[in-house]
């Protein structure tokens, strides 16, 4: 009885309501002025370093992107933009980052979430298995390179496999796979960390909800759309978020694979900025990255109008 | 009934463990590799690393590729050969150990003090700030490149290990964790120190802090990962290959020394495998408290 207590309590714990939240920090009233002179203080060396490294030099970025040339301030307002935007590579760059994101984000949400529900299920060894699902994030991707060589080489072990089985060897970094392999390093690297975060949101979900349908005998898959997700889905906001952001940064893998010229079809976007940068072309690389800042903000926004919709009855 | 849950158990675990493999093989791999001699590694991959050669340039290369778990004859050659005969690859080591610590160590000292001050004192423009730095947090590197470039050229850090510290020292990323950890601390300690007569200093050293050390543990490994795993920033920010870290400088290892390189891999993922290792819960206990990104 005593551990069954304690064990319904705990889940709850952690997230309380907002308004308990608000209410439990504590809003000295009275001395307001040495309140805000407090806070002040606290707050300004990382405002400072924030300032000098990111949003001061991201103001001169804007500022680039809209003149002619800093020899020459001319404003020439959207010009350089349309300059990127006709560019070839730059084309390329974005379509196969958008291209990657678009495959890899969903499936890193799906198989995570999956990953997770099978750890809920009663099967052996599961503090091991969680352990082995999350070592990869622990790996440098420089660290495991040479195997992916070994695998995904022409001659490599995967070729040899196919082989064996009759089929035609397939050049995988070099040709129309090309992505989806970069797909499977990203998921590797990656799904272990998402999965924790589904397996808390799961952990967060009120016992007595799910007891109350199976005792009316809901079947697991309707107690899994009809409950489970509506209470996980900021998470999947959340990794979804998360797992954008880390496609961007599979350019380690594919600089390590395959280095600073790569098959096309893995020309990503950091190759541009890279390329940009080693010709120093200013226009070029502050417009390229104000696109890309804007775009991210709206992918952001849209996400949480998403989840505002989706997330609604369960937060009310 | 009961024979069919069973074996949907079964199911169900052949799954797991099959991912289990999948996880660990790249990583066992690695290190077992690590352990075998020039001339096996040579026969083994000598198909994928073309010009993969014996001592005397003649060695056997099998004719197809041998993804190989156990070695043959267990040596540590390749290790003595990076330890003695390459130095530079523990330069290598050793650039990245000077860039990531004072990272890892900086952007906690930041993070914690700004972390207080966001959890202290709320209020409009404070929530905005806040905001503001969650949406810097999620702003892709390709994007705060460019304003870190600028900067350090500006100053003149160009092309020193001090253009990539000091951005990794003020990165917003653990300042929204230590932030959501801190508001979890219940108002009544603070609230009792206040009456004690505790100053703000006070508080967030002697109750804030304490209270986080879980979290503040996991945020290092956290940190320390991402950076010992850092690409980009070294490519454009420290392009001198003499100061340039391990992660990538690995990269470019010559052909001809893929044994040597399995040693040097396998060297490079034991700090942050040891660091998994020890503070394995404490980091699942991070992640699971990130929650979401509002609120």
């Amino acid at each position: 009885m005593w551990m069954k207590a304690g064990k319904e309590k705990k889940p709850r714990q952690p997230k309380a309501p907002k308004a308990v939240q608000a209410r439990r920090t504590p809003r000295l009233s009275g001395d307001g002025a040495r309140d805000l002179l407090r806070s002040v203080a606290f707050l300004t060396p990382s405002v400072l370093g924030v300032a000098v490294f990111f949003i001061l030099p991201f103001l001169v970025v804007v500022y680039y992107s809209v003149i002619r040339s800093p020899m020459n301030p001319e404003f020439v307002f959207l010009d350089n933009f349309k300059m990127v935007l006709e560019n070839n590579s730059f084309r390329v760059a974005a379509k196969n980052t958008a291209m990657f994101s678009a495959i890899a984000v969903p499936l890193a949400v799906v198989l995570s979430l999956a990953l997770a529900l099978l750890l809920e299920c009663r099967i052996p060894a599961k503090s091991l298995l969680r352990t082995f699902f999350l070592s990869p994030m622990m790996v440098p991707v420089a660290s495991v390179v040479l195997i992916w060589q070994v695998v995904f080489h022409y001659r490599g072990t995967l070729n040899v496999i196919v082989e064996r089985f009759g089929a035609q060897a397939v050049d995988w970094l070099n040709g129309p796979y090309c992505l989806l392999v970069i797909v499977v390093l990203f998921l590797w690297k990656n799904l272990g960390y998402n999965m924790i975060l589904f397996m808390a949101a799961l952990n967060n979900i009120p016992k007595e909800l799910l007891e109350v349908a199976d005792v009316e005998g809901a079947s697991p898959v309707h107690k899994f759309f009809n409950i489970k997700l509506r209470y996980l889905s900021p998470t999947v906001l959340f990794v979804a978020i998360l797992s954008i952001i880390n496609s961007f940064k599979v350019f380690r893998e594919i600089y390590l694979l395959t280095g600073n010229y790569p098959y096309d079809g893995l020309y990503m976007m950091q190759h541009f900025m890279n390329n940009t940068f080693g010709n120093l072309d200013y226009q070029k690389m502050s417009s390229a990255a104000v696109l890309m800042a804007l775009v991210m903000v709206a992918l952001i926004a849209l996400l949480f109008k998403v989840e505002d919709i989706f997330g609604k009855d369960v937060e009310g | 009934m009961k024979k069919n849950r069973y074996f949907g158990r079964l199911i169900l675990t052949a799954i797991a463990v099959l991912f289990a493999f999948g996880f660990l093989m790249p990583t066992v791999l690695t290190i077992s590799n690590s352990f075998m001699t020039q001339s096996e590694i040579s026969s083994n991959y000598g198909k994928v690393f073309a010009n993969v050669s014996g001592s005397d340039g003649k060695a056997y290369i099998a004719d197809t590729v041998n993804l190989k778990f156990i070695p043959d004859k267990v040596t540590f050659n390749q290790y003595i050969a990076v330890l003695i005969r390459s130095p530079e690859y523990l330069f290598k080591f050793w650039n990245s150990v000077v860039l990531v610590v004072p990272i890892v160590l900086l952007q906690l000292v930041i993070a914690s003090i700004t972390a207080y001050g966001f959890t202290r004192w709320r209020g409009k423009a404070r929530s905005f700030l806040f905001f503001f730095y969650v949406i810097l947090m999620l702003m892709p590197t390709q994007v705060t490149l460019v304003p870190n470039y600028l900067v350090s050229d500006w100053i003149g850090i160009l092309n020193t290990r001090w253009a990539i510290i000091l951005p990794g020292a003020f990165a917003p990323f653990s300042v929204f964790l230590l932030t959501k950890s801190m508001r979890r601390i219940p108002a009544s300690l603070i609230e009792a120190a206040k009456l004690d007569g505790s100053s703000e200093w006070q508080i967030f050293k002697d109750i804030c802090l304490p209270q986080c050390r879980s979290a503040l543990y996991s945020i290092a490994i956290l940190v320390f990962i991402d950076y010992w795993n850092m690409v980009e920033q070294p490519i454009i920010l420290l392009p001198d290959a003499e100061k340039q870290p391990l992660s990538v400088y690995l990269s470019t290892i010559n052909s001809s020394e893929v044994g040597l390189a399995f040693a040097i891999a396998t060297i490079y993922m034991v700090p942050s495998l040891l660091l998994f290792l020890h503070g394995e819960d404490y980091l699942v206990e991070g992640i699971a408290h990130q929650g979401s990104v509002k609120g």
